[in-house]
This record gives C-alpha cells, sequence and structure tokens, in this order.
C-alpha cells in the first residue's frame, strides 16, 4: 500500500462518546491527535464529518468469523468479508480454521493474514485448528501457527467440537506456554447426531431431529473444570443456552479462567422461526427458545458472557434453497451485527454503549491477546492508533435495503427492519466506510 | 356445523394444522360421498377431467403412491408418477429445480412424498399449484390421518339416522396410538385431527421414542400398554422400524414387542373389544401378533380402501372448485 499522507485529518464533532459526553474528537496521522469537549475544535486543515449526534465507538473486534478462503472462495473471500465486517463497524476479525484447507499449518494461518492485508478493510487475524484437519485426533502444529507471522493465539476447531476429553486437556495446557486460548465449540457429538434444531415444543410438532441444550451444556461443565484442573484458559463460542449461562456463572465465581462469547442471532432469534421450514434460520448451534434469549441477555449486560461474536457464516444460495436437513449450517452476521445489540441490549435499556464497547472491542481484543501496536480494544485516549466508528442510533433501516458486501445473501434478518447503522469505520486513521459505503469499493 | 362456516381448503394441505374442524369434517362427509362412485360399476367421475396431478415421490411408497393414483384417476385428472430415489443435492437435482420443472410442464397439484421434514412446505413456496403432503419425513402424513378418523367415525357412528356418521366428529372416543411416537409423521397427523375432532389421544410408547417436547401436545401419556388398552375404543398400532434399535431406543426387538405390541391376550384386556388401525406395511409378530392384524376388529385393509375415497375428496376440494 502508498505511504498514507493525511497530516490534514478528519475532525468529528460533537459525537458520543461511549460514556455519552458529547465530544470534537481530531484524528490525525494515524492516531488520535486531540479530543476535547463539543464545539471547541476548529476544523483548520481536517475534515470536518457530519456527524453530530452519532455514537462513537472504539473499532469492533470479531473473535468468531467465517471468511471461508482459502477453499470456498463462492461462499465469500477473505476480501469481501473484510469489507463487509468494515460496513458492519469492525477494525478486525479473526478468521475461523474450517477452511480447505484446513488452517492447521503455519502455512495456511499465514496467508490467511496476508490476504487481510492486501485487502486492506480490516486487520484479519488467523484462528488455528486445534487438532489437525479438525478430526479431534491430534494436535495441530499449534507452537508453528503460534510463531509464525501470523501470531495465532485463539485455536478452535470450530465447526467442531473437540469432544475427546484427553485431547482438549492437552491442548489447554499446551497453549499455555504462548498465552493462547482454546475457543470450543462445544458440542457433544453423539447426543447430536443428525440433530436440525433445538430440541423441544417446536421440534416435536415440525418431526425436526432434536438438539439438546445439554449437548452444549455438558461440554461447558467439562471442560470448566478440565481448565480448572490444568490451570489453562478456556474460552466458550457461541453460548447459546440458559443452562451455559448458569455453569458460565459458577466456574466464573469459582475462579476459573473461563470466557464466553454470544451471536446476534441467538440474542433476537428463537427456535418458533423453524416452523417456516426456511433452512434461512438453520445455525449451529441452533435458535433455542425465548427464555433461552433473554437468559443470555441478562448474562451479556451483566459480564458472564464476556463477548459477542458474529459467527459470520456465508453459504451459496443452494446450500439454503433446498430441504432444511439438506441445508448448511450459519447465517451471515458482520454487517447486521451492531444493530441486532442495538434492539436486543441497548433499546430495551439492558445495556449502554459504554458496555458495548466493552463487550464488542476491548474484551475480545484482550481474549484474542491483540497486539497494542494495532490499536484495537483500546479506550479512544489521545495517543493511540485510531481505529473508530460512527454509528447514527437514530435510524431504523430495512435490512432488505442497505448495502451488502458480503458474497453470500443469507441474512436471517433480511424481512426486518433494525435501528442503527454504521456510517463511518476508521482503520488506524484511514477512512474505511464513509456515509455507509466502502470509501474503496470492492 | 354450528355456524354457518363456508370452510373453503387452502391451496395446499401441508398439514393438518392447515384444517379447522369444520373443513377436516367436510373432507371425511365428501369423502363419504365419493366412496359411493367406488362401490359403482362405472367409478369414474368428471370433475379433474384436464387437470394434471404429479404423484412425486422420494421415498419408496407403492401403497401410498397407488392409492393417489386411483383417487385421481377416479376423478379424470391426468396422473404423472415421478418417482426420484434419493433427495440429497450432492445426489442430483435439487427440490427446488424439479418444483420449477414440474410447474414448467403445468401440473395442477404434487404429491410429495419425501425424506425431509417440511419438505412439503419448501415445495409450496416454488410452484404455483396445489402441493399435497404424501408423508415428510418424521413430520405429518395428513390423508393417513384424515383417512384414520374416517375409518373411525364409520365404525363407530353405529346411528343408523346419520348415515356413517355424516356431518359427525369424534367426541367422545378414546384412541390409543402405539408404538414409535417420536418419529411418526402418522402419529404428529393423527394426534393434531383426532384431537380436533374431540377424540382423546392417549399415545403408549417407551420413553424413549416420545419427543421431548411431547408436554405440549393435547394427549395423555402411557407407559404401560395393559392399561392404556382398557378404555379404548380404538388402538392404532404403528410401524416399527427395526434400525432405531442401533441407536438405542430400546434393547431388542422382543422386549418391545413384550412391552408394547399387541396380541390377542392384551386385546382381551380392553374392555370395549377395540378396533384396530395400522397404516401399514405391519410387522407381524412384532409391533402386532398375525392373530390381531387378521382379527375381526382389524380395519387394515379397510383403511386402505377409505384412503382412496379420501384422497379422492382432498384432491377434489383442493383443485374441483379451481377454476379448470
Amino acid at each position: 500500500m502508498t505511504q498514507r499522507i493525511e497530516s490534514s485529518g478528519y475532525l468529528l464533532s460533537s459525537v458520543l462518546s461511549p460514556e455519552q459526553e458529547l465530544i470534537d474528537i481530531r484524528i490525525s496521522n494515524g492516531v488520535i491527535a486531540e479530543i476535547a469537549s463539543a464545539g471547541s475544535l476548529t476544523p483548520g486543515a481536517s475534515v470536518t464529518i457530519e456527524s453530530a449526534g452519532m455514537q462513537l465507538l472504539p473499532g469492533l473486534v470479531d473473535l468468531h468469523t467465517h471468511l471461508r478462503e482459502p477453499g470456498r472462495e463462492d461462499a465469500e473471500t477473505i476480501r469481501t468479508g473484510s469489507a463487509a465486517a468494515a460496513l458492519g463497524g469492525f477494525t478486525a476479525v479473526h478468521a475461523m480454521a474450517n477452511t480447505d484447507p484446513v488452517a492447521d499449518t503455519a502455512g495456511v494461518v499465514e496467508q490467511v493474514v496476508r490476504l487481510g492485508r492486501e485487502a486492506g478493510y480490516c486487520d484479519v487475524y488467523a484462528v488455528g485448528a486445534v487438532t489437525q484437519g479438525l478430526e479431534g485426533l491430534a494436535l495441530a502444529e499449534l507452537g508453528a501457527m503460534a510463531h509464525s507471522m501470523a501470531q495465532v493465539r485463539v485455536f478452535s476447531d470450530d465447526g467442531k467440537c473437540v469432544s475427546d476429553s484427553l485431547v482438549m486437556r492437552r491442548a489447554l495446557e499446551y497453549v499455555k506456554q504462548f498465552d493462547g486460548v482454546i475457543a470450543q465449540h462445544a458440542q457433544d457429538p453423539r447426543l447430536t447426531e443428525m440433530a436440525q434444531m433445538n430440541e423441544g415444543i417446536i421440534s416435536a410438532k415440525l418431526g425436526l431431529t432434536g438438539w439438546p441444550a445439554v449437548a452444549e451444556e455438558a461440554i461447558i461443565a467439562r471442560d470448566v473444570l478440565l481448565a480448572e484442573h490444568v490451570g489453562a484458559r478456556l474460552h466458550i463460542c457461541h453460548v447459546s443456552t440458559s443452562g451455559s449461562v448458569e455453569i458460565i456463572r459458577w466456574a466464573k465465581a469459582r475462579g476459573i479462567n473461563v470466557t464466553a462469547e454470544v451471536t446476534p442471532h441467538h440474542l433476537l432469534l428463537t427456535d418458533s422461526l423453524a416452523e417456516t421450514y426456511n433452512p434461512i434460520y438453520k445455525v449451529n448451534p441452533p435458535l433455542r427458545t425465548n427464555e433461552d434469549v433473554l437468559a443470555l441477555r441478562t448474562a451479556l449486560a451483566d459480564g458472564t458472557i464476556d463477548i459477542v461474536a458474529t459467527d459470520h457464516a456465508p453459504h451459496p444460495r443452494e446450500s439454503k434453497e433446498c430441504e432444511w436437513s439438506e441445508a448448511a449450517n450459519g447465517m451471515l452476521g458482520l454487517e447486521n451485527a451492531l444493530s441486532v445489540i442495538q434492539e436486543s441490549m441497548i433499546e430495551n435499556g439492558l445495556s449502554n454503549w459504554k458496555t458495548i464497547a466493552e463487550r464488542m472491542s476491548y474484551a475480545p481484543a484482550r481474549i484474542g491477546r491483540v497486539d497494542a501496536s494495532s490499536g484495537h480494544g483500546q479506550i479512544i485516549k489521545v495517543g493511540v492508533p485510531a481505529n473508530v466508528i460512527l454509528i447514527d442510533t437514530k435510524i431504523r433501516r430495512k435490512v432488505s435495503e442497505m448495502k451488502s458486501a458480503s458474497k453470500s445473501s443469507n441474512n436471517p434478518y433480511i424481512d426486518r427492519t433494525l435501528p442503527g447503522q454504521v456510517l463511518y469505520t476508521f482503520l488506524r486513521g484511514e477512512m474505511i466506510v464513509a456515509n455507509g459505503e466502502l470509501v474503496r469499493p470492492l | 356445523m354450528s355456524d354457518v362456516v363456508t370452510p373453503v381448503l387452502k391451496r395446499h394441505l401441508l398439514s393438518i394444522d392447515d384444517l379447522t374442524r369444520e373443513q377436516a369434517i367436510l373432507i371425511l362427509d365428501t369423502a363419504d360421498e365419493l366412496a359411493r362412485i367406488s362401490d359403482a360399476p362405472i367409478k369414474k367421475l368428471p370433475t379433474l377431467r384436464g387437470r394434471t396431478v404429479v404423484n412425486l415421490f422420494y421415498e419408496d411408497s407403492t401403497r401410498t403412491r397407488i392409492s393417489f393414483e386411483a383417487a385421481a384417476k377416479r376423478l379424470s385428472a391426468d396422473v404423472i408418477n415421478f418417482s426420484a430415489k434419493g433427495s440429497s443435492v450432492s445426489k442430483g437435482e435439487s427440490l427446488k429445480d424439479t418444483a420449477l420443472t414440474l410447474q414448467a410442464m403445468g401440473a395442477d397439484a404434487v404429491i410429495l412424498r419425501h425424506s425431509a421434514s417440511g419438505a412439503a412446505h419448501r415445495l409450496a413456496e416454488w410452484t404455483k399449484g396445489s402441493v399435497i403432503n404424501a408423508g415428510d419425513g418424521t413430520h405429518e402424513h395428513p390423508t393417513q390421518a384424515l383417512l384414520d378418523a374416517f375409518t373411525i367415525r364409520k365404525h363407530l357412528n353405529k346411528n343408523p339416522e346419520q348415515n356413517g356418521g355424516v356431518g359427525a366428529d369424534l367426541t367422545g372416543v378414546n384412541v390409543a396410538i402405539v408404538g414409535d411416537i417420536l418419529h411418526s409423521r402418522v402419529a404428529r397427523s393423527n394426534v393434531l385431527l383426532l384431537s380436533r375432532l374431540g377424540a382423546k389421544v392417549t399415545l403408549v410408547a417407551p420413553p424413549t421414542l416420545l419427543p421431548v417436547g411431547v408436554s405440549d401436545w393435547p394427549v395423555s401419556i402411557s407407559y404401560d400398554f395393559n392399561n392404556a388398552i382398557g378404555e379404548c375404543d380404538v388402538v392404532m398400532m404403528l410401524r416399527l422400524q427395526l434400525e432405531r434399535m442401533k441407536s438405542a431406543f430400546f434393547p431388542s426387538a422382543r422386549e418391545y414387542s413384550r412391552l408394547f405390541g399387541l396380541d390377542m391376550e392384551r386385546l382381551a384386556k380392553g374392555k370395549k373389544s377395540p378396533l384396530i388401525l395400522h397404516p401399514g406395511p405391519i410387522n407381524r409378530g412384532l409391533e402386532i401378533s398375525a392373530e390381531c392384524a387378521d382379527s375381526a376388529d382389524s380395519l387394515i385393509l379397510e383403511q386402505v380402501t377409505n384412503g382412496v375415497s379420501i384422497r379422492m375428496a382432498v384432491l377434489y376440494l383442493l383443485l374441483g372448485g379451481a377454476d379448470a
């Protein structure tokens, strides 16, 4: 990329800080140059952004994204996926390892990171596989990935559970040497054979094979105990049940080093949507009941669940235009994540933007051990790299009318109207998104 | 019928949930009328002349396919049989493409049998014609439930004034449905329909073969067949698929048969000498003994006969009213 010449910078005037103070903020030379009370900074040479009353947040960090490259470039590429991330307000994403070939070697993770840099829409971090080929049998070369240019710190067989207790124990222990974390996809494979949707009243009616909550909860219970035993760091992917929340709450109270994520869709959608038999609502873990949704919201608000992660999972049309049981699991998440959070956490008063900054920026960057020099997940103050976003929280948009950069269209919110839209995304001072559109089109 | 309701059917028959009580009774009454044609020397009505009905069967089911075929032909429809084994996208044409192809050929109705729950719902989104669900995975099999209700009504309504129960529902009838409820589309449709028609339904099965969400159904549950059969007017036996044994649903075929099979000894515990129904094909000696299957109380073959009348009624009501 060419050297950025940006001495003029940008002035964001009268924006709301995460703490809800009205401030002016100047971005210059890639960093936050000045912060002052609203109306006190003059534009000077800076370009003034029409931003009065917009919500300022640190650039979001996604710990769980499927970018599909290498292998399924028909569904998404690192370029299109990272552009979608920028449109959703993310300045960093972690690309999951279940690509083809699997990201279980230094070569693949380095390629992912390099393609992310070339695209330049946001920083792409690679998640390494825990086991070779995601087969759950033998550890992948975790050290090689950690020490590679990709500097992998998060390891996950996501899509599959590390179900063997001994392999899980070893993985937890092994990554301690480079302060890594195992991000577990908690799903007992035997309890979920052929499973299609949450097991309960709706699955009984629809005749779709049930996916019991206990299949998730049993693995989480085992893994927090393993993490305690070996003194390791554990992260639980996409928590979806109220029972899981209780176990994590218990584990944290006990001092176990566990963190957890919830997806936007598990905070908004329920298993009753399966009554349409439209597999746009088919996802792993499945959509659960309203009671689960409410428990997840409470847990995210009180910090039992540490972060929001999108589990953005693009699929080509033919993988969803079929019978439910034939369809692929997964839904898009990057572009509407913040709107869904506003709908499910802010508008009802459960949480506030300061907490959301913690859950979607600071905490995920911490869990991923993202290098401070990147500027991700840092409190907005003078001198830090300018990874910031501006949100129009007053707007309500039909999702179907919003711009999308993803190559796929499996968007479960497509028929909804959601609040809020990310209008500006800055990555180390560079304007990536302006007025809700990519500055550099795909 | 109490109110003046014009029970016009929806375009599709995907689930018993698509039917009100009045619509269900209309189908049974229509079947009753059409059954008389089946008894006549010339078994044909011109109602659906020039209409095309496609039997789209992704699963082997000779009896259901032939039943629909006979029903459509007796109404003078043109029938196309399309059997497509193996449904997955990887194995060939997708369901959507098949739907679009059939539509391009001008199918007025598609009768779908498919191994995936909800397949008929999906098909209905992609085609302009009527879709009749002839069994989708472990979800529903509405025409089977209708023919079961028809058979029960005919036999239990002994009032000669009422002409085989025309206009009546099933209030006060006790029905036990016995066997693999979890995987049974016949059970799901029957629970909805029989309870909608006023019958009291008891499900008899080992806990492993009942869905976790069964608590929400309008039924009672029993694990004890000997006890449950006491007050039954009807026992409906479900076919047991032996491959369930591999997934630890029950220990052995013998044990299943001892606890949940119907034999003469158990039948004798029924105080009301219950009628015996089975959707077929039967596993003699497994869920039902040969003696029971062939006994005077067994209506298994009559169910087959009534199936044609019910399917004629459904086709007639879904297609007959529309502009030809």
